[in-house]
């Protein structure tokens, strides 16, 4: 199991976000969370990535307890999220913003970069090998050098995906990867998943999209104000009346 | 005439090598840094006190450098984890505290009375070849930084810096710490800004705590703005046009009538305004161009 939610609850105020959420990924899974907005599906994904502490519980990833450890501990220990709206350095082209996220770089510091340019020469050469791997796969090689901020909607998904590549995460938790997708992409995107989860990557996908996600997961939770109502096959999870409420919306 | 313009040379390439900082701190990383004055106080005051001890210059310039990193390391440590508009606060208190530290503190600055008789740079040259080795020495300094800037803008150091001013949380999110990185683009920006100030003490030879008002800092912010954040050619144009203006308006009065000569500094800061105004109106990207033109 890579990664394991132990009871975590989280209060806005007098507003609780999230009710003593328990959930288990087993490595290498392909995990679909969904819910209707507000559920509580994004807050759960910052209180696991680090952005949002909790208020109660345990995130543990491999079976470690991750308390304390901010955002970025967190995705050096393997695992990496991304945004429900793309987040792209818009200023940066797409080659760019996938350089950045390689990690390990002697020329991020000051001091390797005025004392050791050889090795950051290398070292970059050895990225944009990757980098241009990476945009292969996710066929932005087109849009290499133009800058990220004038993309579509789904190239900025894919680039957010390609830069979570970049970290060589072994679990990446995608927030809506299809939301404001034309489905032609989401399609393409679904293949891009499906691939990378074949090659052992682990994935934990946000959908409140019922239809685009049980297409693409094989297990699923469904969350509901802040608790997780449900959860198995998609075919047990849409038949459950809890779940059904949750969608319809007070059909008893 | 000559130096006349070796004058307002040297003024330049002080005031370049303060906008070189700023375009590191916030035309590349996004840092509002309203306490650049600070900085450079805290180097002007430091050569200039341990040159009056008689440390050669070549040591109180660079603890000049020194002195002022040091200081932004604990700004650093406490204000980075502050929201943007906050840091911008902090930098300016901070740069007001300097200022009425050097003011109050008079058993080492001598408060308003201010330090006189600072030891000039090439004391031994004097007159106009004095100044010219002057000129020339801040030059070199001045292409240094230059040639230090646009090789960390260049870099993979640059990229993530310039990853942080589009979207921190981004950056963060795979798997590195921004506080890392605005710590140290804050520790070399105010290490440039403490070099600028031990020019100017060593220069100007006579240092008060009223040469070190905000007003400073937002001529730094002027010339970035008018030359393009972001891009180390808009430091330096825009540093030219400020001079240009600064310096230029001071001869309005030939022209000008019915302007008393206190009136005129009003007059010239009012000049500068309305040339700002007059750049975002028409030029927001600046005369270069800024990042988001690439």
């Amino acid at each position: 199991m890579i990664l394991e939610v132990r009871d975590v609850s989280k209060w806005f105020g007098g507003f609780q976000a999230l009710d003593s959420v328990r959930l288990r990924v087993e490595t290498g899974a392909l995990f679909g969370l969904i819910g209707p907005n507000g559920a509580g599906k994004s807050t759960l994904f910052s209180v696991i990535s680090g952005f949002v502490p909790a208020d109660n519980g345990q995130i543990l990833l491999d079976g470690r307890a991750l308390d304390g450890l901010s955002p970025p501990a967190r995705a050096r220990a393997g695992m990496v999220r991304t945004f429900q709206v793309p987040r792209e350095f818009s200023h940066l082209t797409v080659r760019e913003n996938l350089m950045a996220a390689a990690p390990d770089q002697t020329g991020e510091g000051l001091i390797g970069l005025f004392f050791r340019p050889d090795l950051v020469r290398r070292e970059e050469g050895a990225i944009a090998e990757r980098v241009d791997a990476t945009m292969q796969f996710l066929k932005l090689t087109p849009v290499a050098d133009q800058p990220s901020g004038k993309l579509s909607g789904g190239q900025k998904k894919l680039l957010e995906l390609g830069r979570a590549l970049m970290v060589e995460p072994r679990l990446i938790l995608l927030d809506e990867p299809f939301a404001g997708v034309n489905p032609v992409l989401i399609g393409e995107i679904m293949e891009r998943i499906a691939e990378l989860n074949s090659r052992g990557i682990g994935f934990l996908v946000i959908e409140h999209d019922l239809e685009a996600l049980t297409r693409l997961v094989p297990h699923l939770a469904v969350m509901d104000r802040g608790k997780i109502i449900a959860e198995g096959g998609p075919d047990v999870v849409l038949d459950d009346p809890l779940v059904r409420e949750a969608y319809l919306g007070g059909v008893s | 005439m000559e130096a006349y313009l070796v004058a307002i040379g040297i003024i330049a390439l002080i005031y370049m090598l303060l906008s070189l900082g700023l375009t590191l701190q916030y035309g590349l990383t996004g840092l509002i840094n309203f306490g650049h004055v600070g900085f450079y106080a805290i180097g002007a005051y430091t050569s200039a006190l341990l040159a009056m001890k008689g440390v050669p210059l070549v040591f109180s310039f660079a603890a000049a450098a020194a002195l002022a990193a040091l200081a932004a390391w604990p700004i650093g440590l406490i204000s980075l984890r502050l929201r943007d508009d906050y840091f911008a606060i902090v930098t300016l208190g901070f740069s007001e505290v300097v200022r009425i530290v050097v003011t109050s503190e008079q058993w080492l600055t001598s408060g308003v009375q201010g330090i006189p008789g600072i030891p000039q740079l090439y004391g031994g040259i004097g007159g106009f070849g004095g100044q010219a080795a002057v000129f020339a020495t801040l030059f070199a300094v001045t292409l240094i930084g230059i040639w230090m800037i646009r090789r960390i803008a260049r870099s993979p150091f640059g990229r993530i810096i310039e990853a942080i001013r589009d979207n921190e949380e981004a950056v963060q999110a795979l798997g590195k710490d921004p506080a890392r990185f605005k710590i140290q683009v804050l520790v070399v920006g105010a290490a440039l800004a403490g070099i600028a100030g031990a020019f100017y003490a060593h220069y100007i030879t006579y240092i008060v705590p009223d040469q070190f008002i905000p007003l400073v800092t937002f001529y730094v912010w002027m010339a970035i703005i008018m030359g393009g954040v972001g891009r180390v050619s808009g430091a330096v144009v825009g540093t030219a046009i400020l001079m240009l203006f600064l310096e230029g308006s001071r001869f309005l009065r030939d022209v000008v009538p019915g302007i008393s000569e206190v009136n005129m500094a009003s007059v010239r800061i009012g000049v500068v305004g309305l040339l700002l105004i007059g750049f975002i109106m028409f030029r927001p990207q600046g005369l270069m161009g800024d990042y988001t033109k690439r």
